[in-house]
């Protein structure tokens, strides 16, 4: 999994099927100190993030379905947690 | 599988309801020569790993086998602890 922050909400009429209802995040993957990497991600939220939220998402195609809930969802990244803290003692 | 070091933990109080009691540890992956190589994960530990210790984990939805039939949501997992490993 890798730790991002919530950047914006993508609304999109036309989509799959199976992303009904869905909601869709912007999250913009984080390096340990916080620093943006690499490009931001659509992820499927059902736990209810909102912008500027530290978030755990999950970027693999049936471990993201199955956040959904929702079997062959065209999906590969969805949001599993919403972080209170990350320690980390080097 | 890869080598890494773990080298923290991430505290998740609203998550999904399969990893409730999952403890989530963050992942340095380490080269052969044990120097950190790639970037930084938090992965799934169903082995009891703690920080400062070095792991192996495997990447993939493999990571919720060990809590199978829970369908973990998961994309990397700790299924190992390493005592010790040498190079020839």
């Amino acid at each position: 999994m890798q730790i991002g922050q919530v950047v914006g909400t993508v609304v999109a009429t036309q989509k799959h099927a199976k992303f009904e209802g869905a909601k869709l995040l912007l999250v913009q993957p984080l390096t340990l100190d916080d620093k943006p990497r690499g490009t931001a991600v659509i992820a499927v939220d059902s736990l209810g993030a909102g912008v500027h939220e530290k978030v755990l998402i999950v970027m693999e195609g049936r471990a993201a379905g199955e956040a959904l809930g929702r079997k062959l969802a065209p999906v590969d990244a969805a949001v599993v947690g919403i972080i209170d803290t990350v320690d980390i003692v080097q | 599988m890869q080598l890494a070091r773990v080298i923290g933990d991430v505290v998740v109080t609203r998550k999904d309801e399969n990893l409730t009691g999952i403890a989530l540890l963050v992942l340095q992956p380490i080269a052969a020569d044990g120097s950190p190589s790639g970037r930084t994960l938090v992965a799934v530990d169903s082995m009891g790993a703690g920080v400062g210790e070095t792991v192996f984990f495997v990447r993939g939805k493999e990571a919720s086998f060990p809590f199978y039939p829970t369908e973990v949501p998961a994309d990397a997992g700790i299924v190992g602890i390493v005592d010790h490993w040498d190079l020839g």
